[in-house]
Parts: C-alpha cells; sequence; structure tokens
C-alpha cells in the first residue's frame, strides 16, 4: 500500500512537469511583452531593457522554463500585473472561497444523491423512481450559470430567502485567521457570521452541486440495483436481516466504490464549475480570479492558479485511489 | 437467459432459436427504446428549427427597436424582448444554428484527434501509448473549462476559437476510451489472426479494429454535443465565446444577467433552449447505449 502510494507520488510528477510546460510555453504564445505590461505607458527603451534583464526575459526560452519550474516549486510565481502583489498572494487568498464552495456543493450532492439513489433503487419502477431519474436527467443537462441565475431568481429576488451575491453581509465584521470563512466564524466564535456565510453558500453550492448531485443519484441508483441481486444480499435477507440492515450494512457499502469514483470525477467539474458559479454569485473565489486574470492578461496568476488546480486535480484522484483499499479490503495494491 | 444459453439449454429444438439467430436493426432497436425516441424527437426538432430559422422567425435577431426594449412576453413578442428591443423568440431560434454548429463542430475535432490518438495508443502501445497517455494524462489534469479559457486567451475570444478550444479539451476522453478498446481487441483471436497473416497495420486498423470500437464511439459522440454546447456556452457566459450580437444562447445568457431581477425573461428562455437540446442528446445517447450495450439495459 505504501509502496503504490509512493509510486503514485512519483507518477504525479511527470503529468505536474507536463502541466508547467503547457502553461508556461501556452503564455509565451501569447502576443504581448510582460515587461511593457509591467511598465505599462511610463516605459522607456532602457527601463523595458533594465527590466527584461531582472525578469529573466532576456535569456533562452528553456533557461527562463527551468527558471520557472524552481520558483513554482517554492511557490513564487512573479508579480500579478493587476495588483502588484505576489502572485502566489492572490491565488492563496482566493482559494479557500473555492474550496469552502466546492464542499459545501459536493456535501450537499453527496447528501441527496445517495439517500434519492437508494430510494429509487429499492422501488425500481415506482413514481419516485421515475421523478428521480427525470430530476437526474433535467440536472445533468442543466447549466450550472443558468441553474444559478433561475435559483437566484426565485430564491433570492421573488422569495427574498437567500442573498443573491457575496459571501457576507456588509453588516458584520470577520476576523480573518485561516481563510476559509465558515471556520474563520466558528474559531471567532462568531454565528452571526457563520449564519450569514451559511446563507450566502446556500444556493451557489447548490448550483454548484446539481450536476454531481444528478450523477452520484444516478450511479448510486445502478450500482445498488446491481448489488441488490447479488448472492449475499439474498443470504442476508435469508437469514432474516431487517431490509434496512441489509440495505445499509451489505448493500450500500458495496455502491461506495463506484460513488467515490464519481466523487473523484467530478471535482474537475466542481472546479471548472465554480469559474461560472463564482461569476453569478460574485464570490471572490479561485473561478472568478482566473477569469479576471485571463481577461486582463495578468499571466502570472493564471499559471499560479493551473498549478495549483492541477495539484489539487491529481492529489485527490491519489486520495481516491487510497480510499478503494479502505473501503473494500479485496482490493489491493503492489 | 442469452441467446447462447437458450440454444445449449436441453430439450430447444434448432427451430426453437431460428428467430434469435436474425437480431434486429439497430434502428428497430432504437425505436423501441423511449428515451432514444424522445430524445431524437428533440434532437430531430432542434435541426429542423435551425434549418427553417429565417422562414420561421417573425423579426430580425439583430436588429435593434429601443422603443420596444424589455418588454415582457406578449402576443406580438411570445418570448418578449431584451434591453435593445430584439425580438427573444427570433434569438432564440437563430441561437440553434450556433448551439448545433458548436456541438457538431467541438465534437467533431474531439472526435477526430481522440480517435486517432486512441487507436495509435492502443495498437502500437510502446512509447507511442507513453507519450499519448502523458499527453491526455496531463490534459486531464487541468480543470475542464480553465484548459478551454486559457486556449480561447491564445487564440482570441470568438465562438470558433471557442468551439476549437472544446474539442481540444474533450479529446483525451476519446482517446481512452478508444484506447481502452483497442487494448482488449488487439487480444482477440480475429486480430491476432490478421496480424499472423501479415495484414498491414493501417489496415488492421481501418478493417479489423476500428469498425469494432464504433458503438462506444457513436454514444460518446452524441452525448459529447450536448455537453460542447453547453460548456462552450459557458465561455460565451464569461465573454470568451460568441461577441454580440451574435445570437447565442450563452450570450444571450450572459447579457440578461443583468435584468434577471427585472425582466426575468431575457435569461430564462435562452436557458431553457440550452437545457431542452441537451437533454435531448441525453436522451439519444443513453438509448443508443441501451441499445448498443446490453449490459446497461433497463439501467
Amino acid at each position: 500500500m505504501i509502496k503504490y502510494a509512493l509510486r503514485r507520488i512519483l507518477q504525479m510528477i511527470p503529468v505536474l512537469i507536463g502541466v508547467s510546460l503547457l502553461v508556461f510555453f501556452g503564455m509565451h504564445v501569447i502576443p504581448g511583452d510582460v515587461a511593457q505590461l509591467l511598465l505599462g505607458d511610463k516605459s522607456t527603451p532602457d527601463s523595458l531593457a533594465r527590466l527584461r534583464q531582472q525578469l529573466g526575459l532576456d535569456q533562452p526560452v528553456y533557461v527562463q522554463y527551468i527558471k520557472f519550474l524552481f520558483e513554482a516549486a517554492k511557490g513564487d510565481f512573479g508579480l500579478s500585473l493587476r495588483t502588484r502583489q505576489p502572485a502566489w498572494t492572490e491565488v492563496w487568498q482566493a482559494l479557500p472561497m473555492t474550496v469552502e464552495l466546492s464542499s459545501f456543493a459536493l456535501f450537499i450532492s453527496v447528501a441527496v444523491g445517495i439517500p434519492v439513489g437508494v430510494i429509487a433503487a429499492t422501488r425500481q419502477y415506482s413514481l419516485f423512481d421515475s421523478l428521480s431519474m427525470v430530476g437526474v436527467l433535467i440536472g445533468v443537462s442543466m447549466p450550472i450559470f443558468w441553474t444559478g441565475l433561475i435559483l437566484m431568481m426565485i430564491f433570492g429576488g421573488t422569495l427574498g430567502w437567500f442573498p443573491i451575491g457575496g459571501i457576507l453581509d456588509d453588516s458584520i465584521t470577520l476576523q480573518r485567521i485561516t481563510g476559509f470563512h465558515l471556520l474563520d466564524a466558528l474559531w471567532t466564535r462568531n454565528p452571526q457570521a457563520f449564519g450569514s456565510v451559511l446563507q450566502h453558500l446556500v444556493l451557489p453550492a447548490l448550483a454548484l452541486g446539481s450536476i454531481p448531485m444528478a450523477t452520484v443519484a444516478r450511479m448510486t441508483r445502478s450500482t445498488m440495483l446491481e448489488v441488490m441481486r447479488q448472492d449475499y444480499v439474498r443470504t442476508a435477507r435469508a437469514k432474516g436481516l431487517q431490509e434496512q440492515l441489509v440495505l445499509v450494512r451489505h448493500a450500500l457499502r458495496n455502491t461506495l466504490i463506484p460513488i467515490v469514483t464519481v466523487i473523484g470525477l467530478e471535482l474537475g467539474v466542481l472546479l471548472s464549475g465554480a469559474v461560472l458559479t463564482e461569476t453569478v454569485f460574485a464570490l471572490p473565489g479561485l473561478g472568478r480570479l482566473a477569469i479576471t486574470s485571463l481577461l486582463s492578461r495578468d499571466y502570472s496568476v493564471v499559471q499560479a492558479i493551473v498549478m495549483v488546480s492541477a495539484l489539487i486535480i491529481v492529489v485527490i484522484n491519489l486520495v481516491v485511489d487510497l480510499l478503494y483499499v479502505y473501503l473494500d479490503p479485496r482490493i489491493r495494491y503492489t | 437467459m442469452t441467446q447462447a444459453e437458450l440454444i445449449l439449454q436441453p430439450g430447444v429444438r434448432p427451430e426453437d432459436t431460428a428467430s434469435l439467430r436474425k437480431q434486429p436493426s439497430l434502428i428497430s432497436r432504437l425505436a423501441r427504446s423511449r428515451s432514444a425516441l424522445i430524445g431524437a424527437f428533440v434532437v430531430l426538432l432542434l435541426i429542423g428549427v435551425a434549418a427553417s430559422a429565417s422562414i420561421i422567425t417573425p423579426y430580425s435577431p439583430i436588429d435593434q427597436h429601443f422603443v420596444l426594449q424589455l418588454q415582457p412576453p406578449s402576443l406580438a413578442h411570445p418570448l418578449g424582448t431584451d434591453e435593445f428591443g430584439r425580438d427573444i423568440l427570433s434569438r432564440v431560434i437563430f441561437g440553434s444554428r450556433w448551439a448545433l454548429l458548436v456541438g457538431l463542430l467541438a465534437d467533431g475535432i474531439a472526435l477526430v484527434l481522440g480517435v486517432l490518438l486512441g487507436l495509435l495508443s492502443g495498437f502500437y502501445g510502446g512509447w507511442v501509448d507513453g507519450v499519448i497517455g502523458w499527453f491526455t494524462d496531463v490534459t486531464l489534469a487541468f480543470p475542464y473549462l480553465l484548459l478551454a479559457m486559457i486556449i480561447v486567451a491564445l487564440l482570441g475570444p470568438s465562438i470558433v476559437n471557442a468551439m476549437i478550444a472544446m474539442g481540444v479539451v474533450y479529446t483525451p476522453k476519446y482517446t481512452r476510451l478508444v484506447r481502452g478498446t483497442v487494448l482488449s481487441l488487439r487480444e482477440i483471436e480475429f486480430v491476432q489472426a490478421a496480424r499472423a497473416v501479415g495484414v498491414s497495420p493501417v489496415r488492421m486498423i481501418m478493417r479489423h479494429i476500428l469498425p469494432n470500437c464504433i458503438a462506444p464511439i457513436i454514444v460518446m459522440a452524441t452525448l459529447a454535443i450536448g455537453w460542447a454546447i453547453v460548456e462552450t456556452a459557458g465561455l460565451s457566459f464569461l465573454g470568451l465565446g460568441a461577441q454580440p450580437p451574435t445570437p447565442e444562447w450563452g450570450a444571450m445568457l450572459s447579457s440578461g444577467r443583468t435584468y434577471m431581477l427585472s425582466a426575468w425573461w431575457i435569461a430564462t428562455f435562452p436557458g431553457l433552449a440550452i437545457l431542452l437540446t441537451v437533454i435531448g442528446f441525453n436522451l439519444l445517447g443513453d438509448g443508443l447505449r441501451d441499445v448498443l450495450d446490453p449490459y446497461l439495459r433497463n439501467r
């Protein structure tokens, strides 16, 4: 197991190098001189040459790439062209928002998707099964940004139950410690802020979680249907075990592997969806930072965002693979 | 019970299995799938609307009429008008052309590139497989929308570049699918027999391997059209795809966002059009999968 984990960690390195290659050379292909962008209109040929030398832009591209790789490993991606802050600081400030939003969305999708899938499977061809499968179809087909707008219009505008943007009421102050709003509210024992953050997160998390929720429900239903036909479930029933125990202890546990796989696969959907959801709900996360940075050609921040996102994806994929062993002791990695 | 199992049952006479020998055609099997039928109906409706857009639209999708701006749905404008007084119904109808074009081109690019790479990777193995596999892993390590956004930023924001970006983003999905299928086919006797009699690699791929990969490719291609439409609309929503005044659904949603609370119809109807279209392709794809993969039937 440890050997397998170490091998997987080593396999992550060429993938991350590949991502860095694509990002570095991609950003070099984009027309425009970084030094010119940094100095703006006040540049002179002398100051441009000096800055290029200072940034190492006068060196061969492969030297620049190796330098970029080493600096990136230390978390140094250069200065943001927009804010003149280190790019890493920008990313580090925006990351907790996206993690918070994605985690909440994932929580909602699992909390709703698994029970829906289980009930639909145990009552196959019932009205609930048919309605839930129609819901699943709509869920996977709805564009996240439109779902967000509709939720915002109904529950924010018409009913006024939830705020339609931002993460905290203007009247509430929250001391930032970890960067995670919910954690900070708990840490500083600020129930008002906690409630406000939670209220602000519900609609975006529902919008972002709609696709994973539908996918988890569909996968749970189909896996449950398969598991319920297995001999060990028949045996459990034959020995007189209560139906609920059969479902939870024997059937549901064996559906967890494909569900964990789906959750792992949905991570890309969550991170991509976060770009759209954060734009719709004006949340200061990584997604919104990505689109702002791309539109303002703030390439050092884009590079930092891509490297961090890729790292998150490969690490989560590794965690998912290792979770298989915990969930199914028959799986042994060598 | 499978056909083979039925034939092997004691007491079953050859004439009893005669009707089983001839499998019904794909079309007749599809016709029995409710989801495939509904999906096909929606897709055909979309094609019909897109083809006859210039005949059936009551107004120009681009001409601005400021006296008519932000009109709610009425008999004259069944889906209302936008902030420039343009008829939403006409824009939604013309938007179907962009949706189809986007879906087909983005999916087409991904299909051609992905299938080619998957065939090479699975068939040749070794370093070819290593390089293609590495490239696939690298692409999949990106959040796909971020990758598409970067490609569009490299090429410049436009609907064509958004299609190219989505094509590149979906390529690894086909590569993985085809590679897996080719790997399993490589070990089957008819491929080994073809190799033994000296069939050239190109002929082997084109005549023996590719035709046996077609079923999963068809299913993926149908589903991916819907995905490509949604994602490209997402790029337009972010300002990286179709530019104003193009009547593209994502761009319409983006401009309607500002008026969501005061003029709900501007963003609601393009969104519904996207939803209906994607449902159509999803149902058709699911129906095709049920028909082409009996294991998944009735799930």
